[in-house]
């Protein structure tokens, strides 16, 4: 764990307030709910250990429409809540303000990027985990026809989408990856039932593994495929569990870690402002093998995943990221 | 010609699964509003639904226990509804709302109280969930071109509750236009005062008519929790019971119109979701935003334009006050 190492290492700036007996850290999750078995349910992980390990209890709240963010961010700072994870891309703009307004509260924004003194900007490059599932999608694949469900239509899933359209094509040069995004609103995190007709879909169209990035709108994806008989691939938090026998891997993100490190490092002392990007390098990426899923994977598809994981690493290949200019060469 | 023939099987088949929980609630609402109560609430009253009955099914294993109790829990609501504004004449607006809200709280608060899973229920398998009926024959002649898909693919392979609601509507119209009740119910609808005068309780008459929809919306949540996914979700219905009062109005609050509405909207739902991304001819390629803002395009230039004025029940809405 390359990546606890860095953020416990970086032990700086130690501020005094910040023992364990005060400390009043606090969580906001987004619209998803904590228990989207996805991301936000990796962030409660986090804490929960957290809270576990250390015997220090933590505030939460969920967001439940997207007016609440702002004010529940800034109720947390106001009721001296000491350092706010917030979850999520969508609470940037809450972050933002409520860092201004409350310098002296630290802040750890999870998947995107607020530049704030005062603000600690947890990304990850989602394309480098998202190739790798892609490779495995394609390696699967009898038809060599994959897909992939998008919550909703944003940079940030366009990443995880063009990260999987390579994966796919470096294993398979021929292999062809449909794509569809569920929605364009925050409720598309939230739509199982639209999820699941898009899966369809892409079935009817050949596809047989199919790779979302959505949420909880997930669920209806996965469901899909088990009634169908294909793959699906799961996304942040390792399910490989959902559905044994048809979730072939999990792209996870390690935001539990980031979440605990957060907490931690605002314990000890060490807790430090500025951006962490966490790739397979630091671990912050990955796919997920483990005993529910052993036997889909075969021992050439894990060597050649194995082998592009580090090549990846080092520098060897090099995955496009659709942030960067917004748009997706493989694609075309 | 093959290919374009399964696409369009492919997207039917699709617009059906997707009406369905549509169908059943904008019956639920002809009951309801012909009788002269707003149904606002059949978004909660199939939330409600789709939670009691993923949570039966969870605990015992039956999906039939799931739909009886979805059922008792949606009349449940619906006669909560009819105490507060037939009862107490209270705005039917507002009550419908607070069914709704009541719906989306309640549900997640029990869910976490019982699964400890967030709202969620667990995942339902096996006889937990209505499962897809196969139309006999359905396998031997999916190779006998055109009628052969259709028949395989688009009539055969849904489950009972697909088939409940395409039922639903013969029903519900044999039931408003054809029976003694019907013919009271749209009464009491247009004009309370004449039924009160001949005798027959207005109160009762509107009672039996939400209990109806009750029923009714239980089905359609039966139908999201157990049937077309596997297991509750929070918020799960996703504005469909608004999408059916939609379809109600649409369809003039008649049966056969709002299920060509239902359909309709099912339709460019289902052909959203097939076109996204896909190449079309001359056009090339559409944003997906356009083919999400297309059913909402189309309703509001077919409400402009081609259905001409939908006239509601004349005394929907307004309590009935015996003595004034």
């Amino acid at each position: 764990m390359k990546f606890q190492l860095l953020a416990l290492s970086a032990a700086v700036a130690i501020s005094a307030s910040a023992t364990a007996a005060d400390l009043k850290p606090a969580v906001v999750f987004d619209m998803g709910g904590k228990f989207d078995k996805s991301f936000n349910e990796g962030v409660y992980n986090g804490v929960e250990r957290f809270r576990k390990e250390t015997g220090i209890k933590y505030k939460e709240f969920e967001v439940t429409n997207p007016a609440q963010r702002e004010q529940a961010v800034r109720k947390m700072a106001q009721r001296k809540a000491d350092p706010v994870i917030s979850v999520g891309f969508a609470q940037a703009s809450a972050v933002e303000k409520a860092s201004k307004a409350y310098p002296d509260t630290r802040f750890t924004i999870i998947d995107m990027v607020v530049d704030q003194p005062n603000v600690q900007s947890v990304v990850f490059k989602e394309q480098e985990g998202s190739f790798l599932v892609g490779m495995l999608a394609a390696m699967k694949s009898e038809s060599k026809v994959v897909s992939f469900v998008g919550g909703m239509d944003i940079p940030l899933i366009r990443r995880f989408n063009c990260g999987y359209v390579q994966g796919a094509k470096y294993a398979v040069s021929n292999a062809e990856v449909i794509s569809n995004m569920t929605g364009t609103t925050p409720s598309a995190w939230n739509d199982p039932g639209k999820g699941g007709e898009l899966a369809k879909s892409q079935f009817d169209r050949g596809s047989d593994v199919v790779f979302a990035a959505a949420g909880a709108t997930g669920a209806g994806v996965y469901q899909a495929a088990k009634d169908a008989g294909k793959f699906a691939i799961g996304v942040d938090s390792n399910q490989n569990h959902l559905h044994p026998g048809t979730m072939l891997t999990s792209m996870t993100k390690q935001v539990d870690i980031a979440a605990y490190n957060s907490f931690k490092a605002a314990q000890d002392g060490s807790w430090k402002p500025g951006i962490n990007v966490l790739g397979l390098a630091e671990g912050g990426v990955d796919w997920a093998l483990d005993e529910h899923n052993k036997d889909l994977i075969t021992p050439e598809m894990k060597a050649a995943v194995e082998q592009a994981k580090a090549d990846i690493i080092a520098g060897k290949i090099v995955v496009h990221d659709y942030m960067a200019d917004n748009t997706c060469p493989a694609m075309n | 010609m093959n290919d374009v023939l399964l696409m369009l099987v492919s997207i039917l088949d699709s617009t059906i699964r997707v009406s369905t929980p549509l169908i059943l609630c904008a019956m639920a609402g002809v009951f309801s509003e012909r009788s002269g109560i707003v149904d606002i609430g059949l978004e909660g009253k199939m939330l409600a639904g789709a939670f009691a009955a993923a949570a039966t099914a969870a605990v015992t294993g039956s999906a039939w226990l799931g739909l009886g109790c979805a059922i008792i829990v949606s009349v449940g609501m619906a006669l909560l509804h009819g105490f507060a504004c037939i009862t107490h004449r209270g705005n039917q607006v507002v009550s419908g709302l607070a069914i709704n809200i009541l719906a989306s709280g309640l549900t997640v608060t029990l869910g976490i109280a019982w699964f400890a899973q967030g709202g969620q229920t667990p995942q339902l398998s096996g006889d937990a969930r209505f499962a897809a009926l196969e139309f006999p024959g359905a396998a031997a002649v999916a190779d006998v071109p055109v009628i052969g898909a259709i028949y395989s693919e688009l009539l055969s392979g849904h489950n009972l509750l697909v088939y409940l609601a395409l039922l639903a509507v013969p029903l519900t119209w044999w039931v408003i236009f054809r029976s003694r009740f019907g013919l009271r119910l749209r009464a009491v609808g247009e004009n309370p005062q004449a039924v009160d005068t001949a005798g027959i309780s207005v109160a009762w008459l509107r009672y039996r008519a939400v209990m109806c929809a009750g029923i009714l919306c239980g089905i359609a949540g039966t139908y999201l929790s157990t049937a077309q996914n596997a297991a509750f979700l929070k918020d799960m219905s996703a504005g469909k019971g608004y999408i059916a009062l939609a379809a109600l109005i649409f369809g003039k609050w008649h049966p056969k119109a709002a299920l060509f509405a239902c359909l309709l909207f099912g339709f460019l739902e289902a052909l959203s979701v097939r076109l996204q991304g896909v190449q079309l001819p001359v056009i090339g390629e559409v944003p997906v935003q356009l083919m999400q803002a297309l059913p909402y395009v189309l309703t509001v230039i077919l409400l402009a334009g081609f259905i001409g004025k939908a006239i509601a029940p004349k005394a929907i809405g307004i309590p009935y006050n015996k003595e004034r």
